[in-house]
């Protein structure tokens, strides 16, 4: 049976993309958010995944405002990003599982959660970006991705209670797939920032160290919030959180945390980056 | 139609919701255009002809022309959307950020700065 092994949470600023098109690892500015990835890229040498499951929203590049699903489950052979109007240099693409993507659709709509299924599904900067972060200049992934898409754009959203649902129940059809493989879980988004509004530049560190503390052992603690309660908290795109509340869901119990760091600020955004493991990864980092 | 529950007004929020992806469905399609270069291309070449094709409502032509972020928001823009119209111009989430809290660039990166203070 498939078995998790752990989870990469971490912001996905277009930013970011920016940094590493330019090189500006070491750049004073940018060291304090990258050097978080050191302790991911010494874990990941040990623990290759054969597949990884990641939770993220889109920000108008597959998906318009003229049909916007609350979930979507991407089922396609490959993933390619695209131009999201800023014309900058695209990442790669990155090999699709349909066959896994279709057991967790059947799984979830098992359990009541009526997704949106994707044969086609392009990737934005909330996906290229973590993967590149993780697996930096590769020459091409050695896993195969399923990408679910969670609606942070257009209210309502769903309910933090409802997104940490979700992944539990991934973390089901994960462990129900019938084949010796690796999984590791990918959240991102996050943390507490806001682009719009007289209320832009807001960050809230006193709930983002609420959400790291309690995501690795209590993720229940998450869902006291509504997702109007998380946007007052946590500005308007910090409800990107629900990813992280979703993919942590998807590690199923008994996840810890391994690394964690947290900078502010990166563009308009509290960062950060958490590892986490579980008993089925090789090594503790 | 009868809202489910009020509307909660969180300040200097804009929350989009149904009533916003209504009023704003021009503007945002317009924006979401944007992610193809031709299109970018179009719109620099003339902005008037691109704004109709799209049925930008008045207030989204204005907002537009004078390049006000919060008046784009007032009319059901969304920022996600929003963003790609900036990049246009050069603009980045800190000059939006300026502009919407009426500070200069370099103040609004301080404030930025500023809230790594203490963590
Ligand atoms: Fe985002």
């Amino acid at each position: 049976m498939a078995k998790v092994i752990g989870g990469i949470f971490t912001s996905h600023v277009p930013a970011i993309g920016g940094a590493i098109a330019k090189g500006l690892q070491e750049d004073p500015y940018w060291k304090p958010f990258f050097d978080g990835f050191k302790p991911v890229h010494e874990w990941l040498k040990d623990n290759k995944p054969d597949y990884v499951v990641t939770f993220s929203n889109d920000h108008g590049l597959n998906f318009f405002l003229d049909k916007m699903p609350t979930f979507a489950v991407g089922a396609a052979p490959q993933y390619d990003n695209a131009d999201e109007g800023w014309g900058l240099p695209l990442f790669k693409s990155v090999p699709g599982a349909p066959e896994l993507s279709w057991h967790i659709i059947n799984t979830l709509v098992e359990e009541e959660f009526d997704i949106v299924t994707c044969q086609e599904m392009l990737i934005d900067h909330a996906l290229s970006i973590p993967l590149e972060l993780s697996w930096p200049n590769s020459n091409g992934y050695d896993f195969k991705l399923v990408p679910v898409g969670i609606n942070t754009v257009q209210h309502p959203l769903p309910s933090p209670k409802r997104a940490l649902a979700l992944g539990r129940a991934v973390h089901k059809a994960i462990e129900s797939w019938d084949e010796d493989a690796k999984v590791l879980i990918f959240g991102t988004g996050g943390l507490s920032h806001q682009l719009d509004g007289e209320r832009a530049g807001f960050m809230n560190p006193d709930y983002d160290k609420f959400c790291l503390d309690n995501l690795p052992s209590n993720p229940d603690a998450l869902t006291k919030h509504s997702a109007l309660d998380i946007v007052e908290l946590s500005g308007s795109q910090g409800i990107e959180i629900l990813n992280w509340i979703a993919a942590r869901g998807a590690m199923g119990d008994g996840a810890r945390e391994a690394s964690r760091n947290y900078h502010i600020p990166i563009s308009n955004t509290a960062a950060a980056t958490v590892l986490m493991t579980t008993d089925h990864a090789l090594t503790l980092a | 139609m009868q809202m489910a529950t009020a509307k909660r007004v969180i300040l200097g929020t804009p929350v989009f919701d149904g009533d916003a992806a209504r009023i704003g469905y021009a503007i945002n399609a317009m924006c979401f255009s944007f992610n193809n270069a031709a299109n970018r291309q179009a719109f620099l070449e003339d902005e008037d002809a691109y704004c109709a094709k799209f049925n930008l409502t008045p207030e989204q032509r204005d907002a537009v022309r004078q390049r006000n972020v919060l008046a784009m928001i007032v009319a059901g823009g969304n920022v996600y959307y929003l963003a790609k119209l900036a990049g246009i111009f050069g603009l980045n989430v800190q000059d939006l950020g300026a502009q919407q809290t009426g500070k200069s660039v370099a103040e609004f990166k301080q404030m930025l700065l500023d809230q790594a203070k203490g963590i």
